[in-house]
């Protein structure tokens, strides 16, 4: 393992404060999907708890679907992230790299 | 309807516990140096991380706790199941990448990487320390209490069993014997969850719809509804959705599971492997509960004890029959064994990495005197654990891994957010934020009805008349937002020129630490 200080980091470049900016507006409204999906549902079961309570069809009320939907979705977001980022953000930080 | 007398029950145990020990013996040989110790020497694929970030996450709670919640009350329950998710795409989008490529072993080294070490890696311990002495103790007691209705052995001997166990696991093989107790863990359970689920679903013409009709039919359309179960009041409600998302993001256990493999790429990979066997796992207990409501019924779960626990080990008799009962009996046992090795092998980590190399010996110790504070501070947690787990017998400490949740989303996530997004971040920042985050969130517990009424037995009427009580069972919503505000409120009076500088060569590192090793090898 090597030492922090003995690492070698390209320059930075126009180029690279493009890429950090693109990757931190990715981060941050995925993030922000996220949070507005789980506590919309939160918000929803704390305070709607009627309409919450809507049976759909026998057996389904909209509260399980909409919560197993949250976790579908939860994993869904993190999918599309990770692609994201080994399709175009790794690629181009090794672009940047050499 | 003891495992006790289960001699399948007994034998799956002792499968397990020798694979394991087995595994323990072989990673032992492998374990030599810190590296190895504290993060298998980085070499762990993403999906065997996957599935151990899965095992160190999904405790006995999350098959037995939320089954029997979800069969007493219906859809309540499930409020846990999705909380318990929702963190990990966070972890995904802001921690994953910076963390493994700025830290080492612990997340303070990500917290302390611009500012002065000895004072954050001090703030950062006394976090991380409450968040894993109270899980630790949550399942300690949770595992005796268990074991004792599983297989009848005594509280004090399960507790002591247990502790020994994940002792010889962490004190010889390290990461690697953690992470493969892990990872076999979490496909037993998933497996056992898997087939519980088949079986139920197979009374249903394997339609989950059917389920849920059914226990309407029988219980009223109300177990398919929110009730007022989980929270009392619509606030509640959504701090304990800031603890559970906030704090699953900043678990000192499962951040550390980052540092186990070779890139950041993998890092991402076993986060999202992770997040979808954890996720369908959640998904099966909706079957589970629901099934063991309808085909045992809720009367029988409460009469057989355990506050509920004991929902999924009776569905699977009732549906598998008695090897099957003994599967999940041992399955549940090697669930609280993995969770309490992996929360031990993190508390270690920041006792050696944090106090004794960064905070004592200011920054570098040799290996091999590493490797022994290491192994004393493994037996120290083990024996504190086992000791606490034995003084809390009997007590109500289900709060505590909420609690624990809590913590970590007031103590440690703003500061590790804060120290790799804002430029003007500072020591003092970062240090009264943590403090104040661990501090506000026991006060706040101590003086609500999760201690006052639950805990200490009060009248919440009583109680709710007093000026200093807090009408919240769990306090994220008012610490998580405290501590952002007095990170931000002592950084901007604070200045560090130090820190300021070096925060464009850190994000450098965030980006390209990934090709760290290509580097040093040209």
């Amino acid at each position: 393992m090597l030492s922090p200080d003995k690492v070698v980091l390209p320059r930075e470049g126009d180029e690279f404060a493009r890429l950090s900016r693109t990757r931190s507006r990715i981060a941050v409204a995925l993030s922000l999907m996220m949070i507005a999906m789980y506590f919309g549902f939160m918000a929803m079961f704390a305070f709607a708890k009627p309409t919450m309570g809507t049976i759909l069809v026998p057996g389904l009320s909209l509260c399980i679907l909409l919560g197993a939907g949250v976790i579908v979705g939860s994993f869904l977001l993190c999918l599309v992230y990770v692609v994201w980022a080994n399709r175009f953000y790794d690629p181009a930080v090794r672009r940047i790299m050499s | 309807m003891q495992a006790a007398n289960n001699p399948l029950a007994i034998t799956f145990f002792f499968v397990f516990m020798s694979l394991t020990l087995g595994i323990t013996y072989w990673a032992a040989k492998r374990t030599r140096t810190t590296e190895q110790f504290f993060a298998a020497g980085g070499q762990i694929t993403a999906w065997q991380n996957g599935w151990a970030l899965a095992g160190d996450f999904l405790s006995a709670a999350a098959l037995l706790g939320i089954a029997g919640i979800i069969t007493s009350n219906g859809f309540d329950g499930l409020i846990y199941s999705i909380g318990f998710l929702v963190g990990w795409p966070i972890i995904s989008f802001l921690i994953v990448e910076p963390l493994r490529n700025l830290g080492k072993f612990t997340f303070a080294d990500v917290v302390a990487y611009r500012l002065r070490q000895r004072p954050v890696r001090m703030a950062a311990a006394i976090g991380t320390l409450t968040v894993i002495l109270l899980y630790l103790i949550a399942q300690m007691v949770a595992t005796g209490s268990l074991i004792k209705l599983l297989f009848g052995l005594p509280y004090t001997v399960s507790v002591v069993v247990v502790g020994t166990a994940m002792l010889t696991y962490v004190i010889f093989g390290g990461m690697l014997a953690t992470t493969w107790v892990q990872v076999i863990k979490a496909v037993l359970l998933s497996l056992g969850g898997l087939v519980l689920a088949l079986l139920v679903l197979a009374h249903f013409d394997m339609n989950p719809l059917n389920l849920f009709s059914a226990a309407a039919e029988k219980y009223g359309t109300r177990v398919l509804q929110p009730g007022v179960k989980v929270a009392g009041s619509g606030w509640d409600s959504i701090s304990l959705g800031v603890g559970l998302m906030f704090g699953t993001a900043a678990l000192p256990h499962i951040l550390m599971r980052a540092f186990t493999v070779p890139d950041v790429k993998e890092a991402r990979m076993s986060i999202l492997y992770a997040t979808g066997i954890i996720g369908s796992f959640h998904l099966l207990v909706f079957v589970i509960g629901f099934g063991a409501m309808v085909l045992v019924g809720p009367e029988v779960v409460t009469k057989a004890g355990g506050g509920g626990n004991m929902a999924a080990p009776l569905l699977a008799l009732t549906v598998g029959g008695n090897g099957f009962f003994g599967f999940i009996c041992a399955v549940a046992f090697a669930t609280m064994l993995a969770v309490v090795a992996g929360l031990t092998l993190s508390g270690v980590a920041t006792v050696c990495h944090d106090l004794w190399v960064n905070v004592v010996r200011g920054g570098d110790a040799p290996e091999r005197e590493q490797l022994i504070v290491a192994r004393i501070a493994t037996v120290a947690i083990a024996v504190l654990a086992v000791f606490l787990g034995i003084v809390f017998e009997g007590q109500n400490v289900a709060f505590m891994a909420g609690l624990a949740f809590a913590v970590a989303a007031a103590a440690n996530f703003p500061a590790l957010l804060l120290s790799i997004t804002w430029k003007r971040f500072t020591t003092a920042g970062a240090v009264a934020s943590i403090l104040v985050g661990t501090v506000s969130s026991l006060l706040l517990i101590c003086l609500s009805p999760t201690v006052q009424v639950d805990v200490l037995g009060k009248s919440l009427a009583a109680v709710s008349q007093a000026w200093w009580f807090v009408p919240m069972k769990n306090p994220a919503l008012i610490c998580m937002p405290l501590s952002f505000l007095v990170a931000v409120a002592v950084s901007l009076v604070t200045e560090e020129t130090g820190a300021e500088s070096s925060f464009r060569e850190m994000r450098r590192r965030i980006m390209f630490g990934a090709a760290r090793e290509t580097v040093a090898a040209e």
